[in-house]
């Protein structure tokens, strides 16, 4: 019995560690390779979320929807939903720099968090929507959880290869050279706004396809779940710690936060009963602590940004700093 | 080729180009001189699209391009480095070049995906011409090392480098001396000579290293307090009352 719980309890981590492996991606793209600093994850997130839930649930009375429709429509739609609103997020945001365009998508996800808690039309207000469908959701408990797993891990491999290849691509080479140097991007002849509105919106959509399979996971998704701590900063942390500009970095730091994450929680619920209020900000402060260590200890994450290109002719660089 | 005309920039009360006319034949080598802050750089600046002017024209190969976008005039053929050397500091010294030709097919998001040999080729031509372009200028030995860790000289001959990927027709060059030591400047000396001859650049451009402008400029233009203060061959203006009157009254000796 000791054991079935443990297996269930790693299956439980691997299906969150995948799908925020699959957010790091998204921001990885945004933050890693074009540098918007995009600290409005939890938008995306959530347009994906109540999007693939919209299409994918039983008709409900009083909303939207549902339109029954298979799971695989309804993460393509999320996808192109949250793709579709960080359009314009984007024409009107990427002017500006750094660290005004993390202010104003800190603001853009708060708006789509209160949208989403006070338009029952659209997503059944603050109860959220409940009965999504999960994918293999009729076996048995720890097979569902098995096939779910798959299913997520496949596409974050599909994710992982899709990424790496666009970055190793010439549209991934200009995008860096914007990210290090936008006036000499431009006076190369780069169109710098638009190329940063295509990354924009190819992170808000890894982003939104992670909200649908966290939704069809839960089964249910509620505006409480669009929490941006957890949902933006405890990204932000995973790529910072796992490397910016490295994909198998952001994967690798989405694992290690979220074991920390979840095991911190293992231990505080084990501290003494006087002290449960205070559980939640000594998780926070771990959280806040491990992500100054890194920056003090080493600011370019677990796995620094590798050097790109054709590597034929000499590697001297590689473990240069 | 250029034409400026009555060119003017204000930056909140201050006039950093006043009425700035002269234009660039095709081919030649224009030298900008001038004290620091005659507003050299912002008209520049202005020529290369980084800023629009208050007022005044500028005209590129016969079409009025005031006001245009960097990327455009780039497009264009009008091609610039920087004072202090922008490489894409993360990128390999082969991938700051690479990163240059324009339209690339592989530079569509999509492309990679529907069109892989198309953009394969592509690259293949790029880089066996960005290999040149680094023996050319070289630098064969550290075109897989990280830009940003290459030495001042070797940024200034990557930047060089960037304006040699593409068709440029006017290359702006912004003290490609500064920080530069002997050695290295000569054989910049020569780069620019020989794309110029050969190529048919046509350059322009700001030093204070008055060898270099001696050498490569004709004609030679003043600049001080943002007007064009005489135009001639280096002889003639160096031997002008005005210039030397405009360069002992500023900070003299230290070129910024």
């Amino acid at each position: 019995m000791e054991f079935v719980g443990l297996v269930n309890y790693a299956l439980f981590m691997a299906i969150f560690i995948c799908i925020y492996a699959l957010l790091a991606l998204g921001l990885n793209i945004q933050w890693g390779f074009a540098g918007l600093f995009n600290a409005g994850i939890a938008g995306f997130f959530a347009v994906g979320a109540y999007t693939s839930a919209i299409i994918s649930t039983a008709p409900a009375d009083g909303r939207i929807g549902g339109f029954d429709l298979h799971f695989v429509i309804g993460w393509i739609g999320a996808m192109l939903a949250a793709g579709l609103v960080a359009w314009p997020i984007g024409k009107i945001c990427l002017r500006f720099r750094s660290d005004y365009l993390a202010i104003a998508t800190i603001g853009i996800a708060e708006i789509i968090r209160l949208v989403i808690k006070s338009e029952p039309v659209l997503t059944n207000g603050a109860r959220g929507i409940s009965n999504i469908p999960r994918p293999a959701g009729d076996l048995g408990y720890m097979e569902s959880q098995i096939a779910y797993l798959i299913i997520v891990l496949a596409v974050l491999i599909v994710a992982y290869v899709v990424v790496e290849r666009q970055f190793n691509a010439p549209w991934g080479r200009m995008m860096r050279a914007i990210r290090d140097d936008e006036d000499a991007a431009r006076a190369m002849g780069k169109n710098v706004e638009f190329r940063r509105l295509e990354a924009f919106i190819f992170g808000a959509a890894l982003m939104g396809l992670g909200g649908a399979m966290f939704a069809h996971f839960n089964r249910s998704i509620t505006p409480e779940a669009i929490d941006p701590m957890v949902a933006t900063f405890l990204i932000w942390i995973m790529l910072i710690l796992g490397g910016s500009g490295n994909n198998r970095g952001a994967i690798l730091g989405a694992a290690v936060v979220w074991i920390i994450w979840s095991v911190s929680e293992i231990a505080t619920d084990r501290l003494p009963h006087e002290y449960a209020v205070q559980a939640k900000y000594l998780r926070l402060f771990l959280i806040g602590l491990m992500l100054q260590l890194v920056l003090r200890f080493r600011p370019e994450g677990l796995l620094p940004e590798p050097l790109r290109g054709d590597q034929r002719s000499t590697k001297s660089g590689a473990d240069r700093h | 080729m250029l034409e400026l005309d009555q060119l003017e920039m204000d930056f909140g009360g201050f006039r950093a180009v006043n009425g700035c006319t002269f234009r660039v034949e095709e081919n030649s080598t224009t030298g900008l001189i001038g004290p620091n802050g005659a507003g050299k750089t912002t008209l520049f600046n202005l020529i290369a699209g980084a800023l629009t002017p208050t007022s005044g024209a500028i005209r590129f190969l016969g079409e009025d391009v005031t006001g245009l976008a960097s990327h455009q005039l780039f497009h264009k053929g009008l091609v610039r480095t920087f004072q202090i050397p922008h490489e894409f500091h993360k990128l390999t010294a082969l991938e700051n070049l690479m990163m240059v030709p324009p339209s690339q097919p592989g530079e569509n998001l999509f492309a990679n995906w529907v069109a892989w040999s198309r953009v394969r080729s592509t690259e293949r031509d790029v880089e066996s011409k960005a290999y040149e372009t680094l023996e050319f200028l070289e630098l064969t030995h550290v075109a897989h090392e990280r830009a940003g860790n290459l030495s001042g000289g070797q940024k200034k001959l990557l930047e060089l480098g960037r304006t040699m990927m593409t068709d440029a027709r006017l290359v702006l060059l912004d003290e490609p001396a500064a920080g530069v030591n002997r050695t290295l400047l000569r054989k910049l000396e020569t780069k620019i000579e020989i794309l110029n001859k050969e190529r048919g650049y046509t350059f322009v451009l700001i030093e204070h290293d008055m060898e270099m402008i001696e050498k490569l400029c004709d004609p030679v233009v003043c600049m001080a307090e943002g007007k064009v203060l005489i135009e001639g061959d280096f002889q003639t203006v160096r031997s002008d009352p005005q210039v030397l009157e405009a360069y002992l009254g500023e900070t003299t000796g230290d070129a910024a």
